[in-house]
């Protein structure tokens, strides 16, 4: 540790290269951060308490196929059941279909449930009850109204594409949740009433919502049990597990990610091996010196170690701010899937991020490090030339 | 008279490690792009495999994907006898009646599940698709619960091997054949008898769509006119090439995600090439003075840093190259919001995507390369000579 002055001192003694490296490290950290920031997000990040009691129940051919709907009734009787919704996706066309800008997610549901599988959905009360009570009537998230610049009581058209239907709705309330404020929903019975009747007591998905998180894992091969023999078998699993079956649904997104995560890495490996590897053979001469003065062997693969797992650090660390800033901005950008709502560089990840790059930084030094430690004085000082 | 480039040459191989440890790292953001590029060329030529400007596919008004679509035989009917669709062996115009429909099969990417586009049509269906042949078995017979898959379903499905059975609407089908499609969507789906298709989903009178084959490309825009004018009828039309166009976009978050991190990468990489050519300059500072001296003007200093830097990149890229290369060919799959199933396509690495992968190089060589040699050409001879 006594070193440490004397490694701060070459860390910034060719300014121009550590200034490089240090760039060049801290855009490579900033995307290993956002990538696992991303992957936390999707594969580890712990859910909100009430999504982690959230099931969905969906027909086992494909989600295109519908579910009876006193599949309802029988599901809600099934131990561990609190509470239960149809959710059936809209689609629809608003206004025109060919601008992303008008593309947000319409669900039927039922209102006078709803709120009690979303407790994390906040409304006010009186907002709430005219939703309830209006068959016509729908409530947006608060984000979708800044986009459209809409107001309460506010009417709209969705175009079917999906159902023969056309919905006319009013804008009753307007919900704030903490991750998505993108989304519509609207009374399921008013779909129904516009429906042909052979179609019409159907139900894309239902929403579950368990008594307690430990009720979960029973729950789901419960029901799908239940209608092992029916002629529509069902699929059940956790909001989490439903929601990452679309984000799949883009590609393998798993591998994709981790491909970009060991490119990274092993870029992070080669800048700073490179980087070590220049300024310590410009610098064989001082290791002669130093080594004259009595510095061990060791102290001085100390120091060069030092030095690289210095600016490897100092690099993380801009990368990491710079991650946590790209991660605000993709929050604040459209959620094209509903998981980019929730990015945040989570502690853990920065801190897995940070000791990477430091182990990267030292490790990657270690070549030139010891070869310049094993160098003897005299062919150290002979380069002098 | 400029430096010969054997100066060049000799000095990136003198500094062996540096110049493989950058050229690495110029090769990684190469190869990032270049496996982007080759996805989403892989992908727009099984669309344009797929789509005909002959074929004409109409659908229920409104709808632009198939899946949402309802087509009643009645309206076939009114399809089949307009003017301009051409004929087929047996004299019957050409015109398919077709039911989509999507099931939930795990595959080797997603043993979760992946939805799977299955479609039912006659022989008509078959005949108009003439690209299409049958690779291994035999067709499926009408009236049986048998199905035959597209080449990419077969390796990229386990359940969908020759021989193997899938279950979904009332019953157990059995995959009694294998069709190569070229390099059209179509290697993406499961074909089946469509009266035996329908009649399990319940759909005997509510299809998906109808395909019909002008007798040219002339008579496909007038029929496309007449069956979106016909009020009687209430369908929508429009060309096969345009309906695969539309399904482009399924590559587009793959896209931006890959172009974003490739991005940042090469910024980076810039960088560490930028620090390579100034350690190079830092350490030839005597030599830059004495070829000064020896007559050599700032302007070919300049240029034989640049060069030098600019082949450093071409060394990472031709690396890149190489990293990307055994992808090509590769049968790999990607979600489409428009089928909500999955397309199977090849990744396609090009001539003029190798092109574009060294083009990216060079540009990344000329930013990092760039002020290192402007340093080397401004030095003073004096100053030069006595910092060696």
């Amino acid at each position: 540790m006594r070193y440490l002055p004397l490694i701060l001192k070459n860390s910034v003694r060719n300014r121009r290269r550590s200034v490089l490296t240090i760039t060049s490290l801290a855009v490579s950290l900033c995307l290993l951060g956002v990538v696992g920031a991303l992957y936390t997000v999707l594969y580890i990040h712990d859910v909100a308490p009430a999504q982690a009691r959230r099931l969905v129940t969906r027909n086992r051919v494909s989600l295109t196929q519908p579910l009876p709907l006193f599949y309802r009734d029988k599901i809600r009787h099934v131990p561990g059941v609190q509470a239960i919704t149809v959710s059936q996706w809209f689609g629809g066309i608003y206004k025109d279909s060919r601008h992303f800008h008008n593309f947000f997610a319409r669900f039927g549901v039922e209102p006078g449930v709803f709120f009690t599988i979303y407790p994390e959905y906040t409304i006010p009360e009186d907002q709430k009850q005219a939703w309830i009570q209006e068959r016509r009537a729908c409530i947006v998230g608060k984000d979708l109204v800044t986009r459209f610049g809409w107001h309460l009581g506010d009417h709209l058209t969705l175009q079917g594409n999906i159902f023969p239907v056309d919905l006319e709705l009013v804008i009753r309330g307007i919900y704030d949740a903490p991750e998505e404020n993108e989304s519509l929903f609207f009374h399921i019975e008013y779909l129904y009433e516009g429906m042909p009747v052979s179609r019409r007591d159907t139900a894309g998905a239902f929403t579950i919502l368990a008594a307690a998180p430990e009720a979960v894992p029973q729950i789901a091969p419960a029901i799908d049990d239940l209608f092992r023999n029916a002629t529509a078998q069902t699929r059940t699993e956790t909001e989490r597990a439903f929601a990452l079956s679309y984000v799949n649904f883009i590609g393998n997104v798993k591998r994709f990610l981790l491909v970009i995560c060991s490119a990274v890495t092993f870029t992070i490996l080669l800048v700073s091996a490179n980087t070590m590897s220049m300024s310590v053979r410009e610098r064989i001469k001082e290791v002669g010196v130093l080594k004259t003065l009595g510095f061990t062997r060791e102290a001085i693969l100390g120091i060069i170690l030092g030095e690289s797992a210095c600016i490897a650090l100092i690099g993380g660390l801009i990368g990491l701010l710079l991650a946590s800033g790209v991660c605000y901005m993709i929050r604040q950008g459209p959620a094209f899937i509903q998981q980019t709502k929730a990015l945040t560089l989570q502690p853990g990840t920065a801190g897995a991020c940070l000791l990477l790059a430091v182990l990267i930084g030292t490790v990657s030094a270690f070549v030139s490090a010891w070869q310049a430690s094993r160098t003897t004085i005299v062919e150290a000082l002979k380069d002098l030339g | 008279m400029a430096l010969p480039i054997s100066y060049n040459i000799r000095n990136l191989i003198e500094r062996k490690t540096t110049t493989l440890l950058t050229a690495f790292g110029i090769a990684l953001p190469v190869a990032i792009l270049l496996v982007v590029l080759a996805l989403v060329t892989g992908l727009q030529a099984a669309f344009q495999a797929s789509g005909s400007p002959q074929h004409v596919l109409v659908l229920r008004k409104g709808t632009t994907a198939e899946l949402n679509s309802s087509v009643s035989r009645q309206q076939y009917q009114g399809i089949k006898f307009k003017r301009g669709i051409a004929p087929l062996k047996n004299g019957e115009p050409a015109a398919s009646l077709e039911l989509v429909q999507v099931v939930n099969l795990p595959s080797v990417d997603a043993p979760d599940g992946m939805n799977v586009t299955i479609r039912g049509l006659t022989a008509a269906g078959f005949e108009m698709r003439h690209h299409v042949q049958l690779s291994a078995g035999r067709m499926f017979t009408p009236g049986q619960r048998e199905v035959v898959v597209g080449k990419a379903m077969a390796k990229r499905y386990p359940g969908l091997q020759l021989g193997g059975r899938i279950t979904f609407a009332r019953g157990e089908w059995e995959v009694v054949g294998v069709l190569d499609g070229g390099q059209s969507a179509l290697n993406s789906e499961i074909f089946g008898d469509l009266h035996q298709i329908a009649g399990d989903y319940n759909r005997p009178d509510a299809l998906s769509s109808v395909l019909i084959r002008a007798e040219n490309p002339m008579a496909a825009q007038a029929l496309i006119h007449d069956i979106t004018s016909d009020v009687k009828l209430n369908l929508g039309a429009m060309t096969e090439v345009a309906y695969y166009e539309q399904q482009t976009t399924a590559s587009r978050p793959i896209k931006m995600l890959g172009m974003l991190v490739c991005t940042l990468m090469a910024v980076g990489s810039a960088f560490a090439a930028m620090n390579t050519m100034y350690a190079a300059v830092a350490r030839r500072a005597r030599e830059i003075g004495t070829l000064r001296v020896l007559g050599f003007s700032r302007g070919n200093i300049l240029l034989s840093f640049l060069l030098e830097s600019l082949l450093l990149a071409l060394l990472g890229g031709g690396l890149g190259c190489l990293l990307v290369l055994p992808l090509h060919n590769v049968t790999t799959g990607i979600g489409s919001f428009v089928t909500f199933s999955e397309i199977a396509f090849t990744y396609r690495v090009t001539p003029q995507i190798i092109l574009a992968g060294l083009l990216f190089a060079l540009v990344l060589g000329a930013l990092g390369g760039i002020l290192p040699a402007c340093g080397a050409a401004r030095k003073a001879i004096l100053v030069a000579l006595w910092e060696g």
